[in-house]
């Protein structure tokens, strides 16, 4: 099992995101996150699906996927150089005085995260990079007492001229 | 031209060429319904006892015609009740388009009377599906929904149409104009997605030529022992012809799939029939000793395959199939081609490399196909010795020979399916309408009904205790409209096939398969308006039956078989051909 990058391109219509995380269900295939927004095209919307699967698996979510009529485009990252990038808000806790406050920024700082609030007793960090190094900051600040975290999925785009239209 | 949705809805189905629909009508569906009132010179509406009946009904109409088959229901339980019909279309390709009304747009989801979010229930088992909440999207959207039944792999579209939508009005053209679908349409083509299924098809066998085909090529000349496997891809393409010539000109025997067992009349002498789990001996014994298994338009369902790797093992596969995502779903392929089956065929004939190449093996594969032959003459593929008064085989050969072949059979699920796959002796493609894939008991009944009605000619039903009971209501329908149909029904008082198990596999323990109904066949067939009749041996059943052939109604025959009757061969589930029981 090894997990993959699929980029796809669907017609911003209703139901589209049921079909699509209803193929993963009935099929069970495993989907570790799912990432959808506009783009720049008017009716088309992007996913980014992180899929945990064997090498067979991942030639059949792909197959199945294209199979589905609102599916524009579909691209799975393999063997080629991609920007895959996913943020995170962290609400961590402190104890209120400004050493301990001091040395959560510090943290934040080495990873280049971003205090985007901050109230007497918690702060709200915004991180933007690949999934490991979220995964290390929450390793990391879990010391100082982790409140809440929000992730937004992994989402990818190929290097280069190549073009996911 | 200004015209209500509904009114929308019956010139559609007219473009289509859909004159004739099944259907139930209900209060959602009311505008519709008048509209079919008013257009009853033009398109001919079926009355089913139950929902399920008809969308079986119209699936049946589509195996058996190769046309959109078209099933209407209201909305809620009526949209419900289309489900597992919906579902055993999907399950075998079958072309389908389900128009279901719904509570008006502004009762939806807030759990109105009758109503369901029929499009959330029946994702799993459509190709597509649609709600259409404004009118102006309806005609594309009905085009849209009758390409997509029929193009490339078919498959079952709903169209969820909500009451006030059937009643607005809009403005119609013949021409349906570009709607939202054409821009996602034309969006995918400039992606890369071609338009329809069969060109994106057609084009992947253009672009593989090198890869794909010419390595299909490769392998099937440096074969000694290639045997065909036809499935459902081969009937639904038409392309029985052109799989003959290829496997003469290949010198390959033929085996089936159950969906593909039309493809070539059983007299043929290198057609060996079905294969699999309740497969002929000849042709699962050929199966298992090819050097290559050459498959056109089939998913290697776990009932045909047994263990995939001892399937696998020993043998190339190729696969052709439209669909790509059949490709190395159930069965690794060691080479494939996509696109449509006839198109295929005809490369492979034209290919002037493999008409060369071909010769070199000639005589290992005569050998091999002299083989196959003598496999299909053998004792062990001609196993029935039952010497009860009434053997399944007779029945069916009985059946056969009485009526030839221009009938359509039907069946429903269960031992007499495996039966009448082993022993009625196909000759035309499209004359048995049978569920596969979902293996739905009850489907039968309606199937039957459609398929008489498509294609004019007499439908035979063969059916069973079991079966016959989930949707024996139906043959009321058969009666109101004196549908041609003969329903041989084999009763073994109990559920045959599950019993079959029980004794094979749960040591005799008959949890809830011994039936002891005390319904009264003859009776009930007579209260539906149908005629009835019974045999219980061998003489009585002929004689009954050169009555029942005079008969152009439909009519019922119960035949009283024995409870042990068991359908060999068999191989076991995950098992190989080493593990086939005979008897």
């Amino acid at each position: 099992m090894k997990k993959y990058t699929v980029i796809l391109l669907v017609a911003d219509r209703h139901g589209v995101l049921t079909r699509i995380s209803g193929l993963f269900a009935k099929r069970a295939y495993n989907i570790d996150s799912l990432s959808v927004g506009r783009t720049h095209m008017n009716g088309v919307s992007r996913m980014t699906i992180v899929v945990e699967c064997g090498d067979d698996l991942l030639e059949q979510i792909e197959e199945q996927l294209k199979k589905l009529v609102d599916v524009l485009y579909v691209e799975p990252v393999i063997d080629r150089p991609a920007v895959t990038r996913e943020l995170m808000l962290v609400k961590v806790g402190h104890g209120g005085t400004y050493s301990d406050s001091a040395r959560i920024i510090e943290v934040i700082n080495v990873f280049r995260g971003k205090v985007v609030d901050m109230a007497p007793d918690s702060l709200i960090v915004e991180i933007t990079g690949q999934e490991e190094k979220l995964n290390a900051f929450l390793q990391y600040t879990e010391r100082f007492g982790i409140l809440e975290v929000s992730r937004t999925g992994v989402t990818a785009m190929l290097r280069g001229g190549s073009r996911t239209n | 031209m200004e015209l209500t949705g509904a009114q929308i809805i019956i010139k559609e189905l007219l473009h289509a060429g859909a004159d004739k629909v099944f259907g139930y009508p209900g209060g959602s569906v009311l505008d519709i319904y008048d509209e079919l009132y008013k257009s009853r010179g033009e398109i001919r509406h079926y009355i089913f006892a139950d929902e399920q009946g008809a969308a079986h009904a119209a699936d049946g109409y589509a195996r058996a015609t190769g046309r959109v088959g078209v099933v209407i229901a209201t909305s809620g339980p009526g949209a419900t009740n289309l489900v597992t019909g919906i579902a055993t279309a999907y399950l075998d390709s079958v072309p389908l388009v389900a128009i279901t009304g719904n509570v008006a747009t502004e009762f939806i989801g807030r759990d109105s009377f009758q109503e369901v979010n029929i499009v959330g229930v029946t994702m799993p088992v459509t190709k597509h599906n649609y709600i259409v909440n404004d009118v102006r999207d309806l005609q594309g959207t009905i085009r849209e929904a009758f390409r997509i039944a029929s193009d490339g792999r078919p498959g079952p579209v709903l169209i969820d149409i909500p009451k006030d939508v059937q009643k607005s009005v809009t403005e119609y053209g013949a021409d349906a104009g570009t709607t939202v679908l054409d821009n996602t349409e034309n969006r995918r083509e400039s992606f890369g997605l071609n338009k329809t299924e069969k060109e994106r098809a057609s084009g992947l066998i253009k672009n593989s030529e090198r890869s794909c085909l010419d390595g299909a090529i490769e392998l099937i000349k440096s074969s000694e022992k290639p045997c065909i496997y036809a499935g459902g891809g081969v009937i639904i393409d038409g392309a029985s012809r052109e799989l003959a010539a290829f496997a003469e000109l290949i010198g390959a025997p033929i085996t089936a799939s159950l969906m593909g067992l039309t493809a070539v009349p059983y007299d043929r002498s290198y057609f060996l029939g079905m294969a699999g789990m309740h497969g002929k001996y000849a042709a699962s014994k050929t199966v298992a000793e090819c050097d290559l298994l050459i498959a056109f338009g089939t998913r290697f369902s776990d009932r045909a395959t047994g263990d995939k790797k001892r399937f696998s093992d020993g043998r190339k596969i190729l696969q052709f199939d439209i669909d790509r995502a059949e490709i190395n779903k159930n069965i690794k392929t060691d080479a494939y081609a996509v696109g449509g089956i006839k198109e295929i065929l005809k490369a492979l004939l034209s290919s002037k490399e493999l008409r060369d190449g071909i010769v070199n093996r000639a005589a290992a594969r005569s050998e091999w196909r002299a083989y196959a032959k003598r496999l299909k003459s053998s004792p062990e593929n001609d196993i029935e010795r039952s010497s009860k008064r009434l053997p399944p085989k007779f029945v069916i050969e009985t059946v056969k020979a009485a009526f030839g072949g221009n009938i359509v059979v039907a069946t429903d699920v269960g031992q007499h399916q495996m039966w009448t796959a082993q022993y009625f002796g196909f000759e035309r493609p499209r004359s048995l309408v049978t569920s596969g894939g979902l293996g739905t008991m009850g489907y039968g009944m309606g199937a039957a009904i459609g398929a008489a009605i498509g294609t004019g000619l007499r439908a035979v039903l063969f059916t069973s205790d079991g079966s016959f009971h989930m949707n024996l209501n139906e043959l009321a329908t058969a009666a109101s409209y004196n549908v041609p149909l003969t329903v041989i029904l084999l009763d073994n008082n109990a559920l045959g096939m599950v019993r079959q198990w029980q004794t094979m596999f749960y040591g005799g323990r008959y949890s809830e398969t011994a039936l002891d109904r005390k319904t009264d066949y003859v009776g009930l067939a007579k209260a539906f308006g149908a005629r009835g009749f019974q045999a219980e041996d061998r003489a009585e059943f002929s004689a009954v039956l050169s009555e029942a052939v005079k008969i152009k109604t439909p009519c019922l025959i119960r035949c009283v078989i024995d409870s042990d009757e068991s359908v060999f061969p068999m191989i076991p589930p995950d098992g190989a051909i080493g593990d086939i029981i005979i008897r």
